[in-house]
């Protein structure tokens, strides 16, 4: 689809079902957010990696039955260098930060005026950026690979056996996470977040 | 406001938000031919600004001059997405009376230690986010959905760095 003006109406009920989801999760809290940084609480690693999962398996057997052309579905060019270190930079921002992108707009329309200052923080981590982009261009593109490269490509394994890898990793997350979150405080729960602090 | 007073209902298992996230970026992709995102709409939001102050600067920028916009912010697909996040985040957390006014925060943090902490984490994710050219949502989850190399390779830059950040940054959210 290009970008006709129904589809923007799509993209937002799509914005909608994602909010919620993410909000109905725990995701927009940051105590709940870093819980999982510190290993306390997996509902970060557990709900992304299902979702990963379930959009990528539900995407193969859409290709296999043609209600999708997979060719469409372009996967981005990697810069491995870059990506690693922009995940890094991301892992350390939501440490000391409490959320990411998109878990800072739940968190700040659920309530939380922290989220405010992440966002205005975001903004001027995007202005240093580009205002340093001349000084930073050998790790933007640090570690170019193929073009458009994914999983398949890259190891020559079926798709199918890819995505049971990662249902394998999926799983045992869950059985990992799990064991960990009984030994502490046990996962952060709404009612915890209801008091203050 | 009445939800502020009341018992906030249980959070969603795991398993089912991430049943609902995958099953929404799925629809994504099949409706639209691309995933979700978050970080694009600031980078754009950000490249609307800086024109706004300084055109000149902005359109000469090799950056922030990609993302800027003839129909502005509203022409862009993003926006209208991260709209749609901010009312079902504000429509599910007000239904399921979690909504509060709140500065969210570890036990032993002061307000204001915490607001400059956001901030702080915040220019960290910026600069991360430019650099990876996506973030948590339109390069992890996105990017793994079609099983981008590049996206695991950010995931794991992103638990790494996040998990040694918190055993140094021990107390901040206890």
């Amino acid at each position: 689809m290009t970008t006709p003006s129904s589809g923007f109406w799509i993209v937002l009920g799509l914005g909608v079902l994602f909010g919620f989801f993410l909000e109905a999760g725990g995701l927009g809290s940051p105590r709940k957010l870093t819980a999982q940084l510190s290993l306390r609480d997996w509902t970060v690693f557990k709900a992304m990696f299902v979702a990963i999962v379930v959009a990528a398996a539900a995407l193969y057997l859409s290709d296999l039955t043609d209600l999708l052309d997979s060719a469409k579905l372009k996967a981005p060019t990697p810069f491995y260098g870059a990506m690693f270190a922009g995940g890094a930079l991301l892992g350390l921002g939501m440490a000391l930060g409490g959320y990411c992108p998109g878990t800072s707009v739940v968190g700040l329309f659920s309530g939380r005026l922290d989220a405010v200052f992440f966002i205005l923080g975001m903004s001027g981590g995007v202005y240093l950026f580009a205002y340093f982009c001349g000084d930073l261009q050998w790790l933007f593109l640090a570690g170019k690979g193929a073009e458009r490269e994914t999983l398949v490509s890259l190891t020559g394994l079926p798709a199918w056996l890819i995505l049971l890898a990662l249902a394998g990793l999926t799983a045992a997350g869950f059985r990992f996470g799990s064991q960990l979150e009984g030994r502490g405080d046990g996962v952060v729960e709404a009612k915890h977040l209801a008091g203050d602090p | 406001m009445v939800a502020e007073h009341s018992t906030p209902h249980a959070f969603l298992s795991p398993l089912l938000t991430g049943v609902g996230l995958g099953a929404t970026l799925y629809a994504a992709f099949l409706l639209t031919g691309h995933g979700l995102g978050a970080f694009g709409f600031f980078r754009d939001l950000t490249a609307a600004l800086a024109a706004w102050t300084d055109p000149f600067w902005t359109s000469e920028n090799a950056y922030l001059s990609n993302f800027l916009s003839e129909g502005g912010l509203l022409s862009g697909w993003i926006t209208w997405e991260i709209g749609g996040v901010a009312i079902g985040g504000l429509l599910g957390s007000l239904a399921a009376r979690r909504f509060r006014f709140k500065i969210e925060r570890g036990a032993g943090v002061a307000s204001v230690s915490r607001l400059a902490y956001a901030l702080f984490g915040g220019v960290l994710t910026g600069l991360g986010a430019a650099l990876a050219r996506g973030c948590t949502s339109g390069l992890g989850l996105s990017g793994g959905a079609v099983l981008s190399s590049g996206a695991f390779v950010f995931l794991l830059g992103f638990f790494l760095a996040g998990v040694l950040a918190a055993i140094g940054l021990k107390g901040l959210w206890k």
